[in-house]
């Protein structure tokens, strides 16, 4: 299931892959979870989203494809293209879908699902920015950019490090770089906060699968 | 006027907007508003936590709240990412019991409870509703008739909650503020646009794209600076400035903070408002209407 093919969705009608019935089942937890997520089945592929998206030019999926390409059962694809990580969460889709679809925060759900099963597009591992994000604040509480941005080129492209160096010395000149990271004082605390905030994102019952795949009529295709 | 408010800084006005941090705290204490500073805040939790893990975000996001509570002064949070982080947490957990009873628990953990009852909000709102322009126009000092600036809302102060209450499509309240304190602010089209925000690391092609557009626009409508409400859109357009956009072009436009204009504007000094921060300095002056003029000189050499 590498292409876009739109053929390579359900393997007949109702009938999908086992990855893809267990993206499924993921994402549809993941949706619950969003207020007004169950909503996804009113969108009427108006297009109104990709025309408000600052980005859609650059993505190989548009917004309205997203929507519909779950439909067709095709969330492998989608958790594989650069589209997700391309949203810059700029919520002007959310603002004008005219059936109040929360565009952004269902791009959200995807970003975390790739994430969790480890689904990313060949060559282009902008996920590697979330994750060390999250590292540096549990170490330090807070964000500190010189390192978020130091630890992410060396891990992805060296080279980018060389092609940001102005960038970087006009900052530095201007005295708008910070050497040192800040690090809070309670630590501790906020560690014991994620640890136990943890626990709960751990993957969901199965109860709350069927009560959302009822609620957005997907019964054909949903299990 | 006694008004206190919690400050809560995020990462950025730690560093690269620093100037940010500079001009809200100027503006505030020349207002005689007392900006404090949230004791041991952490980071927000931003978009890039938002897409690791749902309650963790939230808890993280939560914990300054919790914090806030100690005082219960208003949290102003400048950052349009923290501010819309912050007020994402409080609305999402009052709006969600299942999450609030895990973010509480998770709090729990750590000794502290939240009940949510902190408003979350930003500058720009601050001082529309709390000051209001015309007690603005009366501390005013210095007039900003030289400047022509585009006035750029970026996404997350308008959407999804708008921070001013206005049209999120066609806001309006910068350029009535700028323009009662008789700065001359031009038509800017894509003030609601994206700057690309955090794309600048992970995509910069895109994010260049879309930043060299917004300068662009703002030098096509002859303005002669651009006035950001958030840390990340300052750096962003500023950085244009260095690199060059994609069309090549070097425009050497001034973006500026808008507590910074409305800091010379009310007698703050360019190095007050941070204005030695910004990589390239406004060539427009801010002569007096009343009192001293500014030490023009710190605002030419940058
Ligand atoms: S704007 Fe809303 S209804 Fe229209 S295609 Fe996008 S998600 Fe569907
Ligand atoms: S939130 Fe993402 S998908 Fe929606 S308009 Fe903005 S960049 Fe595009």
């Amino acid at each position: 299931m590498k292409t876009l093919d739109p053929l390579a969705g359900p393997i007949a009608p109702g009938v999908l892959s086992k990855t893809e019935q267990e993206l499924r089942t993921a994402f549809l937890e993941e949706i619950d979870r969003i207020p007004g997520g169950g909503r996804l089945n009113q969108c009427i592929q108006c297009g109104t989203c990709t025309a408000s998206c600052p980005v859609s030019h650059a993505m190989d999926i548009t917004p309205r494809q997203v929507i519909a390409m779950f439909r067709a059962g095709a969330i492998e694809e989608l958790l594989e293209s650069r589209t997700i990580w391309l949203c810059a969460s700029c919520y002007h889709c959310t603002l004008r879908c005219p059936a109040q679809i929360q565009v952004t925060d269902l791009i959200y759900a995807l970003k975390r699902i790739a994430i969790e099963e480890g689904i990313f597009p060949k060559r282009f591992p902008v996920h590697v920015m979330s994750e060390t994000f999250t590292k540096n604040v549990k170490r330090y509480g807070r964000n500190y950019e010189v390192g978020l941005l130091l630890r992410y080129f060396l891990r992805t492209k060296p080279l980018g490090l060389f092609a940001q160096r102005r960038a970087g010395y006009a900052l530095w000149r201007h005295g708008r770089i910070k050497l040192r990271p800040d690090k809070i004082k309670n630590i501790e605390q906020l560690q014991k906060i994620i640890a136990k905030a943890e626990t709960f994102d751990l993957p969901q019952e199965k109860v709350a699968r069927e009560k959302v795949t009822a609620a957005v009529g997907y019964e054909s295709i949903g299990r | 006027m006694d008004t206190r408010y919690t400050y809560y800084p995020g990462c950025s006005l730690h560093a690269t907007g620093i100037a940010y941090d500079k001009s809200m705290r100027a503006v505030f204490k020349k207002l005689g508003s007392e900006l404090s500073e949230l004791e041991d805040w952490n980071c927000c939790g931003a978009t890039a936590y938002m897409s690791v893990q749902k309650t963790v975000a939230f808890a993280v996001s939560a914990r300054n709240l919790a914090l806030a509570e100690k005082t219960g002064d208003d949290v102003v949070a400048p950052c349009s990412a923290c501010y819309y982080a912050l007020k994402h947490t409080r609305e999402g957990m009052q709006g969600d019991p299942e999450l609030r009873v895990q973010v509480e628990e998770a709090l729990a953990a750590g000794g502290l409870e939240a009940d949510l009852s902190v408003e979350v909000r930003h500058p720009l709102e601050v001082l529309l509703t709390d000051i209001g322009i015309p007690r603005l126009v009366e501390a005013q000092t210095h007039s900003l008739d030289q400047f022509r600036p585009a006035c750029y809302y970026g996404c997350q102060i308008v959407r999804p909650f708008g921070a001013v209450d206005e049209d999120p499509e066609l806001p309006m309240s910068m350029e009535n503020l700028f323009t009662a304190l008789g700065a001359r602010p031009v038509d800017y089209p894509p003030k609601v646009r994206c700057c690309g925000g955090m794309l600048v690391a992970t995509m910069p092609e895109v994010a260049t794209e879309l930043s060299t557009d917004l300068v662009d626009w703002a030098v096509a409508r002859e303005a002669n600076c651009i006035v950001t409400v958030c840390p990340l859109c300052q750096s962003n357009l500023d950085l244009i400035n260095v690199t060059k956009g994609g069309n090549g072009v070097s425009h050497q436009l001034p973006v500026l903070y808008f507590t910074q204009l409305i800091g010379l504007a009310i007698g703050c000094t360019p190095e007050e408002v941070g204005m030695q921060h910004a990589l390239i300095p406004p060539a427009a002056e801010a002569p007096p209407v009343r009192g001293e003029p500014l030490t023009i000189a710190g605002l030419r050499e940058g």
